[in-house]
C-alpha cells in the first residue's frame, strides 16, 4: 500500500527543552500514554528556573533528587536525552509529522552521535535568552547577562566578580542580584531602567494572575537586597562601561520615561569588575521558524491550547511570551495534553471513526494507539492557569517596556555587534548610505549578526536601530532569527561516516582551529 | 538616444522602470543612468533581499563551456574591475567597496576519468580565450596546501574572482541615486499598461498606483517568469533551489581559491529537476568558508533538507579533509532563475514592445550582471552591442506569440 507510513504506536511526542514548560509537556503527554523523547542541552532537567546544581563527581551526574527530576526519571514512557542539541528540523513523512535531527554529548566534542527522531507531534519549549542592549563598553570582559551571572552563582557557586552592578529592567534582575550576594560578591547597586511601580499599582492583578506566591517572592527579594544593603534605583541604568582589558568602572545615569539619559545625572562608579545586564528576554525562535510557525511581536503564535499555526507543532513557555515559571509549566502541561488529544483524534479519524463512546474514548480505543484521552477537567484546569499566566505576562510586559531612548546611549564607535565588531556608525552607514533596508541585506552589508552568535545577541537591537534610521519597521524583522541550522555542527559530523575508506583519512589532524566560539547565550 | 519626456517626470514616471533591486536590476539601472536615462527601480521586498543575498559572489569563467554564456562571462569579468574603479571615482572608496578579490579558481578531479574530461574541457576553453592552466601533479598542493592529496588533475583559472553581492548591488544603486535615479522598495509592480496599439508599454501598475514609463525592465530573477506572464509575454524562467553552508571563521589562507570538483560543470549543466550536488569551496574576506553547490527544482519550496546539507558537507570534507573538524555556523538557501537552455534572457521582447528582460542567469547573476546591464543599455540606446545579443533574445523559446490583450 502506498501513502505515508502510519504513525507509530504508541505515537511519539518529541519535546525540545526540559525547562518548566518542556518537563510538564513531557509528563502530561506520557501520562496519557504517548511515548516521549525529551531533548535538552543541559545534563539535568529543570531549565533556568528549576535548575539543578551541576553535581558532577568524577564525571558521574548525581542521581535524581528534585521532585520534577524524579517524576521524569520514574515515568517509563519518557526518554530524557540530555546534553543534546537539535540542529535541524525537517518536514516528516506526512503532514503534521517532523524529522528532528539531534546530536548528543558535550557541545564541543567531535563525533557527537547523531540521531534523527520522527515526531508524530512536536512540542517546542526552547525558552528565551537574556536580552542585552548595546552601550559603550558592553564588549568588555566582565560585562555579562544577568542570567549568566545567576547561572554561574547557582550552578558553580562562583561570583562573576567581586564588585558587581546589575542593570536592566524586569523582576528577574532581583534574583540575579541575590545570587551574587549569596556567593559573596559585593553588589554596588541594582539599576532598574523602568518604573515598575506602575505594575505594583495594581497588586490585585498580580495576586490574581501571578498567585499569592508572586508578591511574597518579590517581597523576599526586596528584603534580601535590604539585608545586603544593596541600593535599588528605578529609572536608572548603566549607560557605559569603562576599562582597558576588563571592565573597571561604569557610568550610571538617570533616565526619563523614554529612557533618554537625563543630562548631568551621570555618575561614575568604580572600581567595578562585573556588570550584569538584562533587558527582558528574547524568545529562541529558530526551531519554530524552521517549522514554519507564525511569529508575531517576537513571539510564537499559539491558540488556546498551545497549538501553533503548523499542524503537529505546539509551543509552550517563553516562546509564547515571558510570564515566569508557573505560567510556563501550565502551558507545557496544556501543550502535552493537546498533542495527545490531537494524535488520538487523528488516529481515530484514520481508523474510520467507527467505534462507539465519547469522542476522546473513541479516539483512543478505536485506533488502538494506547493513548488515554486527557481528562477534560485537567485540560480545563491547565487552560485556566495558562490564561491567568498570560494576563500576568501581559502585565509584566506592560510594566517593563523597552522604550527607544537607549539609542541615545550609543556613540559613533559603540559596537552594535560584538562578534563581528560592527559599530553603530557602520550600521547607520549600511542603512542610510547603502540603502540596506531589510535585515537580510543589512547583515551582509555591514556584517552585524553574521558572527558566532548569529544575531542572537544583536539581531533584535539591530532591527530596532535600522527601523529608527528608516522611520518605519524593517520588512523582514525575523531574518536574523531564521537559522535553518539551529545549532553549529561540525562539518565532519554533518557529513557522516565516509562512503569509501580513505575518503576522509582518519590520520589527518586538522591544524586549523576556528576562532574561539563566543557563546551566544552566556547565561 | 531616448530621453525623458517632461510629463513623465512630473507625474512620477521615468524613462525606464526597473523591476527588481538585485544585482541584475542594479547593473541595468547603473548602465541606463550612465546614458542619461531617468530610471526608477522598484522592488516589492527590501533592497537586494532575494537571490542576490543568497549567493556566494562568484565571478567565474572556469565553469563555462565555449559558447554565448562564456562570451558574456568573459565580457563581464573584464568589466567588473573597471566598473568598480569607475564607481570608486564617482562615489568615493567607501561606497564602492565590495570585497572584490581576483583570487582565481581551481578545478580539480579526483579520479582519472574526470581528470581526462577536465583537461579536455580546459583545452576547449583555452581555444575560446580562457586562461586555463593545467597544473602538474603535485603543483595543486602549492596552490592549496590543505587540498586532499587524492587530486588527479587540476586546472588553475587566474581570471576567476569573487565579490560580496549585496555590497556590489548597493554600490551600483548608490551610483544610480547619485545620478538622479530613484529607488523604491516595498512597492510591487502588478502589471503593465499598453498604449493605443494594445502592445507598446506606456506604464506599469504598482501597489501604489500607476507609473508612466517608456520601458520596463524585468529583472525579477527567479520571479521573472511570473512577472513576464503578468506583462503578457510568458518566459520559461523557474526557480532552482541552492543551499550554502558557512563555517566558523578560519585562519586566512586555509582556502585560497574558489576550489571546485570538476563534476560541477556537469551538475550546473543538468536540466532535470532532481537534486544535483557539485562541491564548491571558497573563503570570504571575513575568514568564513562557503560551501556549495546544490541544485534542485521544486518551485519556491524553501524547506531545509538534511540530505542536501549532508551531501554538501561530504563534498567539502572530500576536497578539504581539514574542514571535517570545523563547525558549520549557518546554512542558507536561495532560488536561481533557471532557463531550460541555461542562457539568460536579455533584451526587448518583440511580443510587448517596451518590455525588456534581464533575467535567467541561474547561478551566475553576480558574475554576469555588468555585461548584462551594459548590453541591455546599449540595445536600449541604439548603440552597437559589445556582445552578440542574439543567443539571449526573449523569443527563442518558441514562436513569437503576439498578445492582443494586456493582463
Amino acid at each position: 500500500m502506498s501513502g505515508p507510513p502510519p504513525i507509530s504506536s504508541p505515537p511519539l511526542v518529541v519535546v525540545v527543552g526540559a525547562g518548566p514548560a518542556g518537563s510538564r509537556a513531557a509528563l502530561s503527554a506520557a501520562r496519557c500514554g504517548a511515548r516521549v523523547v525529551l531533548v535538552d542541552s543541559e545534563a539535568r532537567v529543570g531549565g533556568r528556573y528549576e535548575r539543578q546544581p551541576a553535581a558532577v563527581t568524577d564525571g558521574v551526574i548525581a542521581s535524581a533528587t528534585h521532585p520534577l527530576e524524579l517524576a521524569i526519571a520514574s515515568q517509563p514512557r519518557i526518554e530524557h536525552v540530555a546534553r543534546a542539541t537539535v540542529w535541524a528540523l525537517e518536514p516528516g513523512p506526512a503532514p503534521g509529522r517532523h524529522l528532528v535531527h539531534l546530536q548528543q554529548g558535550p557541545a564541543d566534542d567531535r563525533g557527537r552521535p547523531p540521531r534523527t527522531l520522527t515526531a508524530d507531534a512536536l512540542v517546542l519549549c526552547t525558552g528565551a535568552f537574556d536580552r542585552v542592549l548595546p552601550f559603550p563598553g558592553w564588549e568588555l570582559p566582565g560585562v555579562v547577562t544577568a542570567g549568566a551571572a545567576r547561572t554561574l552563582a547557582e550552578g558553580q557557586r562562583t561570583a562573576v566578580g567581586a564588585r558587581a552592578v546589575v542593570s536592566g529592567t524586569g523582576p528577574f534582575l532581583l534574583p540575579a542580584a541575590l545570587s551574587l550576594l549569596d556567593v559573596g560578591a559585593h553588589v554596588l547597586g541594582v539599576y532598574e531602567a523602568g518604573n515598575p511601580a506602575r505594575w505594583l499599582r495594581s497588586p490585585a492583578a498580580v495576586l490574581r494572575d501571578g498567585g499569592p506566591g508572586r508578591l511574597a517572592e518579590l517581597a523576599s527579594y526586596a528584603a534580601g537586597l535590604a539585608r545586603g544593603r544593596v541600593p535599588y534605583r528605578t529609572r536608572h541604568a548603566v549607560v557605559a562601561a569603562h576599562g582597558r582589558d576588563h571592565v573597571e568602572a561604569v557610568t550610571v545615569a538617570r533616565l526619563d520615561a523614554g529612557w533618554h539619559p537625563v543630562p548631568g545625572s551621570e555618575q561614575r562608579l568604580a572600581p567595578v569588575d562585573a556588570v550584569c545586564v538584562g533587558y527582558g528576554f528574547t524568545p529562541q525562535l529558530e526551531l519554530p521558524l524552521a517549522a514554519g510557525c507564525a511569529v508575531r511581536d517576537g513571539r510564537v503564535v499559539v491558540d488556546g491550547r498551545q497549538a501553533t499555526t503548523v499542524p503537529g507543532v505546539y509551543a509552550a513557555g517563553e516562546l509564547t511570551g515571558i510570564a515566569g515559571a508557573q505560567a510556563a509549566a501550565a502551558e507545557g502541561e496544556l501543550a502535552g495534553l493537546a498533542a495527545v488529544a490531537d494524535l488520538a483524534e487523528h488516529a481515530w479519524a484514520t481508523a474510520g471513526g467507527a467505534a462507539a463512546g465519547g469522542a476522546a474514548d473513541r479516539a483512543a480505543e478505536g485506533a488502538g494507539t494506547g493513548l488515554a484521552p486527557p481528562p477534560p477537567a485537567r485540560v480545563a484546569s491547565a487552560a485556566a492557569r495558562v490564561r491567568s499566566g498570560q494576563r500576568f505576562g501581559q502585565a509584566l510586559a506592560r510594566a517593563h517596556p523597552v522604550p527607544g531612548g537607549w539609542r541615545g546611549w550609543l556613540r559613533e564607535d559603540t559596537l552594535v555587534c560584538r562578534c563581528e565588531e560592527v559599530s553603530y556608525g557602520e550600521l547607520r552607514d549600511a542603512v542610510v548610505a547603502r540603502g540596506a533596508d531589510g535585515m537580510r541585506a543589512l547583515k551582509l552589508a555591514c556584517r552585524a549578526g553574521l558572527g558566532a552568535c548569529q544575531g542572537r545577541m544583536c539581531g533584535r537591537s539591530t532591527a530596532e536601530l535600522a527601523a529608527a534610521f528608516l522611520g518605519s519597521p524593517v520588512a523582514d524583522p525575523y531574518a536574523t532569527d531564521r537559522r535553518p541550522l539551529a545549532q553549529p555542527i561540525r562539518l565532519g559530523d554533518l557529513a557522516g561516516p565516509p562512503d569509501e575508506p580513505g575518503d576522509v583519512p582518519p590520520d589527518v589532524t586538522p591544524d586549523v582551529t576556528p576562532d574561539p566560539p563566543v557563546s551566544p547565550d552566556t547565561r | 538616444m531616448r530621453v525623458l519626456r517632461k510629463e513623465r517626470e512630473e507625474d512620477g514616471g521615468a524613462d525606464v522602470v526597473v523591476v527588481g533591486s538585485g544585482i541584475v536590476g542594479a547593473a541595468c539601472a547603473e548602465s541606463l543612468t550612465r546614458r542619461g536615462a531617468q530610471v526608477l527601480v522598484l522592488d516589492r521586498g527590501p533592497l537586494a533581499a532575494g537571490t542576490t543575498a543568497c549567493g556566494e559572489g562568484n565571478l567565474l569563467v572556469s565553469g563555462r563551456a565555449p559558447g554565448p554564456a562564456l562570451a558574456l562571462a568573459q565580457a563581464s569579468l573584464r568589466r567588473w574591475p573597471r566598473l568598480l574603479a569607475a564607481l570608486r571615482e564617482e562615489l568615493g572608496p567607501g561606497r564602492a567597496e565590495c570585497e572584490y578579490e581576483a583570487k582565481g579558481g581551481l578545478a580539480v578531479a579526483m579520479d582519472d576519468a574526470s581528470g581526462a574530461a577536465l583537461r579536455a574541457f580546459a583545452a576547449a576553453q583555452r581555444a575560446a580565450g580562457v586562461d586555463a592552466r593545467e597544473l602538474a601533479p603535485g603543483e595543486a598542493a602549492a596552490f592549496e596546501p590543505h587540498l586532499t592529496r587524492r587530486v588527479r588533475a587540476a586546472v588553475h583559472y587566474p581570471e576567476d574572482a569573487q565579490l560580496q553581492p549585496v555590497l556590489a548591488t548597493t554600490s551600483l544603486l548608490a551610483a544610480v541615486r547619485a545620478r538622479g535615479g530613484r529607488i523604491r522598495t516595498g512597492v510591487e509592480v502588478t502589471g503593465v499598461e499598453t498604449g493605443r496599439d494594445g502592445r507598446r508599454i506606456v506604464g506599469v501598475r504598482t501597489s501604489e498606483g500607476r507609473v508612466p514609463c517608456g520601458a520596463v525592465v524585468n529583472a525579477c530573477g527567479p520571479w521573472a517568469g511570473q512577472f513576464a506572464a503578468a506583462a503578457g509575454a510568458p518566459l520559461p524562467v523557474v526557480p532552482r533551489r541552492g543551499t550554502v553552508l558557512v563555517t566558523a571563521p578560519l585562519p586566512h589562507g586555509t582556502v585560497r581559491h574558489t576550489v571546485y570538483d570538476a563534476g560541477y560543470v556537469r551538475a550546473a549543466g543538468s536540466t532535470d529537476a532532481a537534486l544535483h550536488v557539485a562541491t564548491v569551496v571558497e573563503a570570504t574576506q571575513a575568514g568564513t568558508v562557503l560551501i556549495g553547490s546544490s541544485r534542485r527544482r521544486a518551485g519556491f519550496d524553501a524547506t531545509l533538507r538534511a540530505d542536501v546539507l549532508r551531501a554538501l558537507a561530504r563534498g567539502a570534507a572530500r576536497l578539504f579533509p581539514v574542514l571535517g573538524g570545523v563547525p558549520v555556523m549557518r546554512a542558507y538557501g536561495g532560488f536561481r532563475p533557471y532557463t531550460p537552455d541555461h542562457l539568460p534572457v536579455v533584451g526587448e521582447d518583440p511580443r510587448r514592445p517596451g518590455l525588456w528582460h534581464a533575467t535567467g542567469h541561474e547561478g551566475a547573476g553576480i558574475g554576469l550582471a555588468p555585461a548584462t546591464g551594459e548590453l541591455l543599455a546599449e540595445l536600449w540606446a541604439g548603440e552597437p552591442p559589445h556582445v552578440d545579443p542574439e543567443p539571449f533574445r526573449a523569443h527563442r523559446f518558441g514562436p513569437a506569440r503576439p498578445f492582443r490583450h494586456s493582463l
